[in-house]
């Protein structure tokens, strides 16, 4: 204690800083750092948990490359980034453009559009699923028979169900987008308006030339929250098809439910692990690309 | 910075955006707010009618009316007549709770060290810290479940709770907003002979206290409605966290869908009713918390 004492203020506070990450940085190394560096190793091993881990090199990626379920899932975690954020951008930008214009019932009209976003995804998974199911029970189905339309199968076609399970991802995540935007258009200065007003300026250039470039940083911060979002999109397919996870056909199967059925159905924990370093690849990529469009002036 | 609070706060006052009202009167308002309403109405129907399916009997269960002829109650006694959905429900609290704690009380802690102290090595903690964030937890999960095995932490509160008691996120997040801060009240407090802990306490955290309750709201949903981790790390029914329950409670019921929507109801009423107490405060924190981070 005497010690601390004789030390200067600057010394004293450098004492109290590492005493405020002192805990921190174990929990951050043992939670985070260590089990990252784990999987990476674990990526070149075979391990089935009960017997001995080995060395197996680059096996396990190569097992990888030449699995077509793998190359499924791949593609399917595409179709869902690349269906998923252009169209819940759009979708949400479009509703909070117009909100921010409306004063009758806004704060009611935005809390519905809210409301969706504070939702358990795993009962609305079911929610929806119910809706998909064939006559008499699914409400679509019983809703397109009520006006002499034909069924469609939602779940059980390998061309529709993927789609199928989107548009809840989709309707979940809008809510936030559209709030994210809404305070994104509030911050843009009401003089660019009003000067633009002064000029004779139509709306739909004002959107293109004002709104929009200013709202870039938005924008950005949005398509990556919402891309990682959706290449991780794991709850929504895991529930909608458990009595076949993933299917049918695999057409759904996104990277994550893969990684799970091998690491805890399968007990493949090496192979597991080269895929979630795919994935990890995958998003950091994904990220990389679009920040440096984020440090592009516009 | 201030301008993230201005415009969350802006959009809290909501009504009337300045240039809507400044503007000429606005030709398509009606056809503009009938389509906003008609939105509305879309996106909160699936609520509605998991909510109208649950206080029905099977036989109008299919029918597309949304209020039923002779409501009952009978789904609710059924499904919480086993207890598990009270178990389930109370884990989920807890769970959320106390990570929410441990993640608010670490992540200021945090922020605030490395915003306010000068020391050696501290951009570079920023930096590692910061990393973490590309780290997706999908690749974290094998290690975790591993670690838990050795450790003996699966099927346990904390073998749950501890991926998350810290978050870069948060940490983030409080850096910037006590940026905020000025060092003359932290330099006044240390003049009246505070340590450096209570400074931290009882002056600067309440300055930032709307970004802490931000970032509370997030945490809290994030592990309300958490399922990778809880339904690896659990085996025991006792304790499932409720999105783990109605997954495996939905399987169970296969085609009563009266029952499984009950279940999702339950799963969502308490977050309903949190959302129509604490709306303005939470839409805001959502505000904040997204254009920080």
């Amino acid at each position: 204690m005497s010690l601390y004492r004789n030390l200067s203020i600057r010394q004293k506070q450098v004492v109290w800083a590492w005493g405020f990450l002192a805990l921190p940085i174990v929990f951050y190394c043992v939670i985070r750092f260590y089990p990252t560096f784990n999987a990476i190793v674990l990526s070149f091993q075979s391990w089935n948990l009960l017997g001995p881990r080995e060395w197996v090199g680059l096996d396990n990626y190569a097992k990888l490359w030449d699995d077509p379920v793998f190359w499924k899932a791949f593609r399917n975690t595409f179709m869902y980034l690349i269906l998923g954020t252009p169209i819940s951008l759009v979708i949400s930008f479009v509703i909070a453009y117009h909100l921010d214009k409306t004063k009758l019932l806004h704060g009611t009209l935005r809390a519905l559009y809210f409301l969706p976003f504070l939702t358990s995804t795993v009962a609305m998974a079911w929610v929806w699923r119910w809706f998909y199911q064939p006559v008499p029970i699914g409400l679509f189905n019983n809703f397109l028979a009520s006006m002499g339309i034909a069924q469609i199968d939602f779940l059980n076609s390998t061309s529709n169900a993927l789609p199928s399970i989107l548009l809840p991802a989709i309707w979940a995540g809008l809510g936030f987008q559209i709030i994210i935007f809404m305070a994104g258009l509030r911050a843009i200065p009401t003089s660019y308006y009003e000067a633009a007003r002064i000029d004779g300026v139509s709306t739909w250039t004002i959107l293109w030339e004002i709104t929009l470039p200013l709202l870039k940083p938005t924008i950005v911060f949005l398509v990556v929250f919402s891309s990682i979002g959706f290449l991780r999109i794991f709850d929504q397919v895991f529930n909608m098809t458990t009595n076949n996870p993933g299917g049918p056909l695999d057409s759904t199967k996104p990277l994550v439910l893969m990684i799970y059925q091998t690491a805890f159905s399968s007990f493949d924990m090496g192979y597991a692990a080269a895929q979630t370093v795919v994935l990890f690849a995958i998003l950091l990529v994904v990220s990389l690309i679009q920040l440096r469009v984020l440090r592009e002036k516009p | 910075m201030t301008d993230i609070r201005a415009s969350a706060d802006s959009l809290m006052k909501g009504q009337s955006s300045a240039r809507a009202a400044k503007g000429p009167r606005d030709p398509y308002a009606v056809l503009r707010w009938t389509l906003l309403a008609m939105g509305a109405i879309v996106m909160v129907m699936p609520i509605v009618y998991m909510l109208s399916a649950s206080i029905k009997y099977p036989f109008e269960m299919y029918d597309l009316n949304i209020i039923p002829k002779e409501p009952t109650f009978e789904n609710y006694t059924y499904v919480l007549s086993d207890g598990r959905f009270l178990r389930w429900f109370g884990n989920s609290f807890l769970i959320a709770t106390l990570t929410t704690i441990s993640a608010v009380f670490f992540d200021a802690l945090v922020g605030y060290a490395l915003c306010k102290f000068t020391f050696r090595g501290r951009t570079f903690m920023f930096i590692a810290i910061l990393s973490t964030l590309m780290i997706p937890t999908e690749m974290l999960v094998i290690p975790w479940y591993l670690m838990s095995k050795s450790f003996g932490w699966l099927d346990s509160y904390w073998g749950i709770m501890f991926p998350g008691i810290m978050t870069a996120f948060g940490t983030f997040l409080m850096k910037q907003f006590f940026e905020t801060v000025p060092d003359d009240f932290l330099e006044a407090a240390r003049i009246d002979g505070l340590n450096e802990f209570q400074i931290w306490w009882s002056v600067a955290l309440p300055l930032v206290a709307p970004a802490l309750s931000a970032l509370a709201i997030f945490i809290f949903l994030g592990n309300w409605t958490a399922f990778l981790w809880p339904l690896i790390v659990t085996n025991s029914q006792d304790l499932y966290t409720l999105p783990v329950g109605l997954t495996t409670f939905s399987v169970e019921q296969a085609v009563e869908w009266e029952l499984i929507m009950t279940g999702a109801a339950l799963a969502t009423i308490p977050t309903l009713i949190v959302f129509l107490l604490f709306q303005r405060y939470i839409i805001r924190g959502v505000a904040m918390a997204g254009l920080k981070g």
